[in-house]
């Protein structure tokens, strides 16, 4: 039984020690579409190999992202809900938010477009014609950068009703995945729908509107409202990300992959 | 290709190093407290028992949920920075397959013959030797209480994607991977996961299924 115990604790301490040396890390709160893109798999090694910090990279929604630099559970925030950024900053709990780069969204549905919405001018009138047109439209439904987007453009006193409008509460993409299944309308940021192309049944039927831009931001949580807030190493990652460095690996980021860049630079 | 495996066996490494450490602690608290609660008797028993039976059937994502506002920096054990570590997810597997085991072990324990306790009692068993005894007379049911709660805790995806957080290399498991690589479109991917997985979840079986026949024959 002795015995017994003392290889116990000598695996438990083999297996504890080395998750307990990991101090110098950050927490970056980010958007599924930077994660399920794949371009934070390649600036990620970089920051890591330069700084030598440990980054924790959480893939939620940018409302959830927001939520956790508002109780100070992250360190730095990569997101992009433009209206509820500014409220962040305002709010004191985000500081230093700077532009990084953006893409667009697009509406996509199956390619017969049984609403037709197609011909149309612009995207108020595509999400119109979806909103009487008898087809599913899905919805992220889960306060991301993308769901506040959709609901900007939605033509005013659009009732969304459960009939055709459903809510996958997924990132965006599970929720492509949905979308082509259901043969439905969705909208998605340019990049996720580029790196789905091949798996999905989906098309783009309206791009291009002004009220389609999608940019992204950085922003530091603020350590004067946050003790336990890492203030240096989130920094470090939002000099790292507006560097013209990798500003270009942004740039050329999906290039060789998809014959064309998923996100365009904006930092100054 | 070459990417493909090593990163699965890194995911594969860490769920058996998450697990296993879960299933360690969970089989030193669980059996200890189904003997605890079978042999004593003490005021409150009965709503212990209802607790662990209830605690056999937790919904994992409330015990993620749990354990996430618990660790949070703002959380009362926030000091100790284990949210999204494995240290968490192994915190919140504990938690989840420690009354299995318990519920298993007490189920067990009473079910072994009174007038055996009484006769081991009568001649002198006292404490450990009696819990040694009843160890070694209910060996079989132990380990299939043992195999209940890895099962709980290898397949378990809700709250190990809460408090862990699902980062490459650092607290993805096989469950989570698969989650992801299924919301990514690479179904390829993730079934090539899913089959490593069951294999895994076999072999541990058969490792204790072999322990346990051979205990039978001996």
């Amino acid at each position: 039984m002795k015995r017994f115990l003392a290889w116990l604790l000598l695996v438990l301490f083999l297996f504890s020690a080395p998750l307990l040396a990991a101090s110098k890390s950050i927490i970056l709160a980010t958007t599924t579409s930077t994660v399920d893109s794949g371009l934070l798999d390649v600036l990620i090694p970089i920051f890591e190999k330069q700084t030598g910090y440990k980054v924790l990279t959480i893939g939620v929604g940018s409302g959830m992202a927001m939520a956790m630099g508002k109780r100070g559970e992250a360190d730095v925030l990569l997101v992009h809900s433009p209206k509820a950024e500014e409220a962040l900053v305002a709010g004191g709990f985000g500081i230093n938010r700077r532009a990084v780069m953006h893409n667009d969204f697009v509406l996509l549905g199956p390619l017969d477009d049984p609403a037709g919405v197609k011909s149309l001018n612009g995207a108020k009138a595509a999400f119109g014609k979806i909103a009487s047109g008898g087809v599913f439209f899905i919805s992220r439904g889960d306060k991301s950068g993308t769901h506040a987007k959709e609901l900007s453009v939605w033509p005013a006193k659009t009732v969304l009703s459960n009939l055709w409008y459903l809510e996958s509460g997924q990132g965006m993409g599970a929720t492509l995945m949905i979308a082509s299944q259901k043969k439905a309308y969705t909208l998605s940021d340019r990049a996720t729908y580029l790196s789905f192309k091949d798996k999905v049944k989906l098309v783009i039927l309206s791009e291009g509107d002004t009220a389609l831009l999608n940019p992204y931001h950085v922003i530091e949580v603020n350590p004067a409202k946050f003790t336990k807030v890492n203030a240096e190493g989130a920094r470090a990652f939002s000099d790292f990300i507006v560097s013209p460095a990798i500003q270009k690996v942004i740039a050329e980021f999906g290039k060789e992959q998809f014959g064309g860049s998923l996100f365009f630079p904006d930092a100054k | 290709m070459q990417n493909n495996f090593l990163e699965i066996s890194e995911i594969i490494f860490l769920t058996l190093k998450v697990s296993g450490t879960a299933l360690l602690i969970s089989v030193v608290f669980g059996i200890s407290l189904g003997f605890f609660v079978a042999l004593r008797t003490f005021p409150g028993k009965k709503i212990l028992v209802t607790a662990i039976n209830t605690g056999m059937g937790l919904p994992p994502v409330v015990v993620g949920l749990l354990v996430m506002i618990f660790l949070w920096r703002s959380g009362p054990l926030g000091f100790f920075e284990w949210i999204y570590t494995p240290i968490a997810m192994v915190i919140a597997q504990t938690i989840l397959a420690t009354p299995i085991i318990a519920g298993l072990t007490l189920a067990t324990i009473q079910s072994v013959p009174q007038k055996m306790i009484w006769q081991a009692r009568a001649l002198g068993a006292r404490g450990w030797d009696l819990v040694w005894l009843l160890v070694r007379e209910t060996k079989l049911s132990l380990l299939a209480a043992v195999m209940a709660g890895f099962g709980g805790i290898i397949s378990e995806v809700g709250a190990v994607m809460m408090v862990g957080g699902n980062i490459k290399g650092e607290t993805r498991v096989m469950t989570t991977a698969i989650v992801l690589e299924a919301q990514k479109g690479n179904i390829n991917f993730a079934i090539i996961l899913g089959v490593f997985l069951l294999a895994l979840s076999f072999s541990v079986n058969l490792g204790l299924t072999l322990i346990q026949q051979k205990v039978r024959k001996s």
